[in-house]
């Protein structure tokens, strides 16, 4: 059993707690939130031991791994006491607030050697991880130009401040939304170094962003665009997508459908000359609890099992979150020249 | 409950393999008329009842039957709550307080959050009373026997080990609405252990059972051997896989599984509303034929 506590009970973090609560390798030792309503249900309802203090709470119940589901700006300097203690950690996405601290982060997890993943959930999605192989195999021959795009109904009216309308704590759609597009593209492309222009822009909001649109490259030597708004309601919920074009083909995917077209005859298992569809119901595998998605499942799965020493624990490592505050901070730094 | 029951996903563009089709629904089913129509035609093929989720525009829905009784009476509906994705943008809006207190009707909950107050754990309940009223208040006048909690709710309790609010809701539902008290789910033989441990026996459980193991967590096999046991009254969903399997596949497989009692679908097209019935209904004539003589 891996005996795990979390910090941060909000809409994160008990979705966490609930598939952990499923898990059968998982106890949960600790939740500590500052909300009295979330601690007096999950006390009484759920029985678990909870604190308002969580360095008390590493104290008192010995967690074997740590979930931290708490606003950007708290990371640092949590994560960073939390690896002080010796405990394994999985933190909520984006990383930190900017790449010095995430760099300072992942080299003290190296040092300290304990397991560390943070919550880029698509990269558990079946028709990305499909992507990332068929780039990666060079399926789809030299990638010249991407287009990493994410649309979504999150800001659609003016209206009450909270932390994600706050810049200094991490909010905003550069850094809450379109840290999920930079991320997969990282992953599966190579990571963004270059930004030859950047727009960022409020719509309804007054102190953050709401849309993105920039121009990057990446090490590998492609070019892309990613545009990224969260104030369109067109769409029910998140809807990520990516298209690469490489020498030998093209793909066009989200999280529910993937399309390759190929141009020439070499070609891998299972597909064909020009287009093939595959949906992401073949090219996922079953999880032993779903709530909301196989891949927050099975992202949890992947970290419980990196504790136990089960796999190799490098997807999502805190080195490749940091990339991503790097290639955030480009955009961002860009926007503003 | 009738064997073949109407779902709503394509009235609200939820479409779990493709994007396109689901701008494609969104703009199809722009109007409420198109809704109703596209129920008529369902009422047309056989079927009478209808399971919804407690969306905004249901309300429309159910102003239009209210209008008609004589042509919809005997129209059933099978509410699902709550519309989740009202209370996902909320929370990440106004934080799990905030939203309790945009929904939670009336005074209670303010002087709850204002402290002072002793918190008493049949007030938690009570807030969840208030939530199911709030929802069902759209289907006043309406036929619903039976009342669903969605899933992603229903699952969120399940891991977390809130069996307390399962039971709470079935008993609320069955005394103040007078209807049984139904579960959608995507962990089918977990929920049903732990309804069972809770006094709930029989309990009608909605769960995505296909032949392809999609959504089914713990595998086909320990689905095919729970269901098998015939101790719960099972609706079938998401039986095409999210469109993974070929339709007459598809429903050949669920329509000749033991103890399924009902099959939920839904359609946006006559002619797919029409074969999908006519296809259940020549397996389950095939079934009572025990030579297979057809």
């Amino acid at each position: 059993m891996v005996k795990v506590a979390l910090i941060g009970a909000g809409k994160m973090g008990l979705s966490h707690l609930s598939i952990l609560g499923a898990h059968p390798n998982v106890e949960i030792v600790g939740v500590c939130d500052t909300s009295k309503m979330v601690v007096e249900v999950l006390e009484r309802y759920s029985g678990y031991k909870c604190f308002s203090d969580y360095m008390k709470m590493v104290e008192e119940s010995h967690p074997d791994a740590v979930f931290v589901s708490v606003p950007t700006k708290y990371h640092y300097p949590m994560v960073k006491e939390l690896l002080k203690k010796g405990v394994h950690v999985f933190t909520e996405k984006p990383f930190c607030l900017n790449p010095e601290e995430s760099s300072e982060l992942t080299q003290l997890a190296k040092k300290v050697g304990v397991v560390n993943q943070v919550g880029y959930h698509n990269k558990f999605v079946g028709t990305f991880r499909e992507v990332k192989k068929l780039v990666r195999n060079g399926s789809i021959g030299e990638i010249t130009h991407f287009q990493g795009e994410a649309y979504g109904p999150v800001v659609i009216k003016k209206k009450s401040e909270t932390w994600r309308s706050d810049p200094s704590e991490g909010g905003g759609c550069l850094m809450d939304y379109a840290s999920h597009v930079i991320d997969l593209i990282n992953d599966i492309i190579s990571p963004i170094d270059s930004c030859k222009g950047s727009i960022l822009k409020s719509i309804y909001s007054k102190n953050v962003d709401d849309s993105v649109y920039a121009l990057v490259g990446t090490k590998s030597g492609a070019s892309g665009v990613i545009s990224v708004n969260w104030s369109d309601e067109t769409y029910r919920k998140m809807s990520t997508s990516i298209t690469v074009i490489g020498s030998e083909g093209k793909i066009v995917s989200d999280a529910n459908e993937l399309k390759v077209y190929f141009k020439g005859d070499k070609l891998p298992k299972g597909y064909s000359k020009g287009w093939n569809v595959k949906y992401v119901t073949d090219l996922t595998e079953e999880v032993n609890f779903y709530l909301r998605g196989e891949e927050y499942s099975a992202q949890i799965d992947y970290f419980i099992k990196s504790v136990s020493g089960e796999n190799a624990s490098d997807i999502n490592t805190f080195d490749s979150a940091w990339k991503t505050d790097k290639s955030i901070s480009l955009i961002k730094n860009q926007s503003s020249l | 409950m009738e064997r073949i029951i109407f779902g709503d996903n394509q009235f609200f563009a939820v479409n779990h393999i493709s994007d396109e089709k689901s701008r494609a629904q969104s703009i199809k089913f722009k109007d409420d008329s198109a809704i109703i129509k596209t129920l008529d035609i369902s009422i047309a093929a056989g079927i009478n009842t209808f399971m919804c989720t407690t969306h905004d525009r249901i309300a429309n829905i159910c102003e239009i039957i209210r209008k008609n009784p004589e042509k919809y009476k005997d129209f059933k509906i099978y509410p699902c709550m709550p519309y989740a994705h009202k209370y996902a943008n909320a929370v990440t809006d106004l934080g799990i307080a905030g939203t309790l207190k945009q929904y939670v009707p009336g005074n209670f909950l303010g002087s709850m959050l204002k402290g002072g107050v002793a918190y008493l754990s049949k007030d938690y309940i009570s807030i969840m009373e208030l939530l199911i009223d709030a929802e069902m208040k759209m289907f006043k006048g309406i036929n619903t026997p039976v009342i669903f909690l969605q899933n992603v709710i229903t699952d969120l309790l399940l891991g977390l080990g809130m069996d307390e609010f399962l039971v709470a809701y079935a008993k609320y539902v069955k005394e103040k609405y007078n209807a049984e008290p139904g579960f959608i789910t995507m962990n089918l033989p977990k929920l049903l252990g732990v309804l069972e441990k809770n006094g709930i026996t029989n309990p009608i459980i909605c769960a995505s059972i296909n032949k392809v193991n999609f959504r089914m967590s713990g595998g086909k096999d320990l689905y095919e051997k729970v269901i098998g046991e015939g101790k719960c009254r099972i609706i079938a969903m998401q039986v095409l896989g999210g469109g993974a399997i070929p339709a007459a596949e598809a429903l050949e497989y669920v329509s000749n599984l033991p103890n399924v009692e009902s099959i939920l679908f839904g359609a946006s097209s006559k002619q797919n509303i029409e074969n999908t019935v006519e296809t259940i209904n020549h397996h389950d004539q095939k079934k009572k034929t025990p030579l297979n003589i057809e």
